[in-house]
């Protein structure tokens, strides 16, 4: 672009998304970015002189978008997440202010399945559990080896069937699966649905947790839900730490009364309780499920193009709220 | 009749070493079978076959109890081997062709979990599942240290080497992931996928690789420099077939230098050595050959190998023959 960097349309980053680091230049050369963390003064003192003009925000799926935040950003019309998931985020504020609103959209749907039937793959093969056996040089040393469990013929219960739960439907029907689920509304789809996810657990023997966080979903995997979906459960969780009840998750996995867990979100993180570092019928990730090279790429170009549409007067690319 | 008596009236069927199936489910052979374990006598393999097995017309066995020529020699009464598992390279068919004698394998029980545990190590190597639980263990994620990107796995162009039965369903569970596939075989196939007729062109054309043909003199080592150098930088490699069909010492060198991105493998040159190299690769997924060790892969093939085994001695059809006779 042949504008000066003073004509470049203004954007205040919050939260340091990562894919900066990968494409800041690009995403330099087409918006001013603000970035509070680049400077000395702390974060209030930055908005209040540098931000008061701003009309357009960015951030990371960590950034707590509350009133107040909001308050401080009396120009503010259009947030730009980084996430698919809105739970960091008052959308009711965003509306009631005329905010418009943003986020990945289903960009990430894809490589998330996939990862999370890798993670059931993982847990039900003990395919993690293997490689640190060989690699502790335990194959010469013991013949026999526990043996996994068959993915075929496993009754998956899929919480949320929105754009994710329906590629994990998808990519774990081949494998022989018997699929149903537990939604906010009932799909038209050829599997069973289950309005109640304890009902759901009592007729299936994996979990693939796939829903957004929401104050009704907020320890939605309780002890009961994992009590009835047995001793031969899985529970795979690639959308929100809070979703579960991670004490109750951890007890029963402890206490031998689910049989594994593929967790790559936690309620803490970066923190993952400290019982499930020793688990051998755990497979555990740092919330990575989205993140491809391709991914990356993906998010730059949705982001980048929904700030554009903004600044052109056009319907954004992934809106989240009705207007 | 008391339980001696009914053992003499039972068919013998050899054991020289047992197959992990046969250890898991002996009690139905043995309510079944007079059972020669050769593994458990004091007498040399050689020794116990003249003393015990002249008459013995079946023989069990698996990958680390080959059935050599020598092992023929001593067994004139032979009709039947029945192998534990997939593969029969530890067989020598041409001599049981040659004495009339019967080989049968565990059919199609064991594809699927193959075929599952192949797709499994291609996910952890593309997305790093194995080397993030490590780095969650180790502490990595709370220390911030910086995690690699994983690869996507959909839009990637898989190269299937061997298309028979497990062949076949990894290209069925990669096609939901939106892999494109291609394959080489020893023939062409009827099924929606490009045919290679050399491995290296598929390699050419492929950045994944999935090992699932048998062993054979053609293709002991036909993954090698040249295939591994076509398949590129960003290519990952799968073998859950042998370990003999790859170059193993190319294969640790290629992933040492970066040659090539990653591996995930079942199966060694020289189980169960695994080369040093790998164990301390983080692009690397290895697991001890066990890509069709569940309950119920052992359960259903335990099923097949007796229902052989019973189909032989009422000198019915074999099930699941690889030679018949």
């Amino acid at each position: 672009m042949a504008e000066s960097k003073n004509d470049l349309p203004a954007v205040i980053v919050l939260g340091n998304p990562s894919f900066l680091k990968l494409y800041g230049e690009q995403f330099s050369s087409k918006f001013k970015l603000l970035k509070p963390w680049e400077s000395s003064l702390p974060l209030n003192q930055f908005i209040t002189t540098h931000a008061q003009s701003v009309q357009a925000m960015l951030c990371s799926g960590g950034t707590r978008v509350t009133p107040s935040l909001l308050s401080q950003f009396p120009s503010l019309r259009v947030i730009v997440t980084t996430s698919a998931g809105l739970n960091h985020m008052d959308l009711d504020e965003c509306r009631r202010l005329g905010i418009s609103v943003a986020n990945a959209g289903t960009i990430f749907s894809e490589d998330v399945a996939d990862f999370a039937v890798g993670l059931l793959i993982d847990v039900l093969r003990k395919v993690s559990a293997a490689d640190r056996f060989v690699r502790n040089g335990l194959w010469p040393l013991h013949r026999d080896y526990p043996l996994a469990s068959k993915v075929g013929g496993r009754k998956v219960g899929i919480v949320g069937l929105g754009s994710i739960g329906l590629e994990v439907a998808k990519r774990l029907e081949p494998f022989g699966c018997v699929i149903s689920y537990q939604s906010r509304k009932k799909k038209p789809v050829p599997f069973p649905f289950y309005p109640d996810v304890h009902e759901l657990a009592t007729k299936c023997d994996v979990l693939v947790i796939c829903c957004a966080l929401t104050d009704q979903t907020r320890h939605l995997i309780n002890k009961e839900v994992l009590l009835a979906l047995g001793k031969q459960g899985i529970v795979i969780n690639i959308a929100r730490g809070a979703i579960i009840n991670e004490m109750e998750l951890v007890q029963c996995l402890v206490q031998g009364e689910i049989a594994g867990a593929g967790l790559d979100v936690f309620k803490n993180e970066p923190n993952v309780p400290e019982e499930l570092l020793s688990l051998d019928n755990v497979v555990l990730s740092p919330h990575v499920a989205f993140l491809t090279e391709d991914s990356f790429q993906d998010l730059y170009e949705l982001m980048s193009g929904n700030l554009e549409a903004f600044f052109l007067n056009k319907p954004l690319l992934t809106p989240v709220l009705d207007d | 009749m008391d339980q001696s008596e009914e053992q003499i009236n039972l068919p013998e069927l050899l054991v020289i070493n047992p197959p992990p199936v046969f250890i898991v489910h002996q009690h139905q052979f043995s309510t079944k079978f007079k059972l020669l374990k050769a593994y458990e006598s004091p007498l040399s393999t050689d020794l116990f076959l003249q003393t015990h097995a002249q008459s013995t017309k079946a023989i069990i066995c698996y990958g680390k109890s080959p059935i050599t020529s020598n092992i023929l020699h001593l067994l004139p009464s032979l009709r039947l081997v029945v192998t534990a598992s997939a593969g029969f390279n530890h067989i020598d068919l041409l001599e049981c062709k040659q004495r009339g004698i019967a080989v049968v394998n565990t059919g199609d029980v064991l594809s699927e979990d193959t075929a599952d545990t192949a797709v499994g190590l291609l996910i952890d190597v593309l997305r790093k599942i194995s080397a993030g639980d490590r780095f969650v263990r180790s502490g990595n994620w709370v220390n911030k240290v910086q995690y690699p990107l994983g690869s996507r796995l959909g839009g990637r162009h898989v190269g299937i080497v061997g298309l028979g039965n497990i062949g076949l369903k990894v290209a069925t569970r990669l096609e939901a992931f939106g892999c494109k596939i291609s394959y080489n075989s020893r023939q062409k196939k009827t099924v929606p996928y490009n045919f290679y007729q050399n491995v290296c062109e598929l390699a050419l054309d492929c950045n994944i690789l999935v090992i699932c043909c048998t062993l054979t003199v053609q293709t002991h080592h036909v993954i090698d420099k040249d295939v591994l150098k076509a398949l590129g930088k960003d290519g990952i490699l799968i073998n859950i077939a042998r370990g003999p069909i790859v170059d193993e010492k190319e294969l640790v060198k290629f992933l040492v230098e970066g040659e090539i991105a990653g591996a995930g493998l079942d199966v060694f040159e020289n189980e169960p050595k695994v080369p040093q190299e790998l164990i301390s690769l983080d692009n690397v997924v290895l697991t001890p050959h066990k890509a069709a060790f569940t309950e119920e892969a052992f359960s259903d093939a335990s099923q097949i190998v007796l229902a052989n085994l019973e189909a032989f001695f009422s000198n019915k059809p074999l099930i699941s023959p690889v030679i018949d006779v």
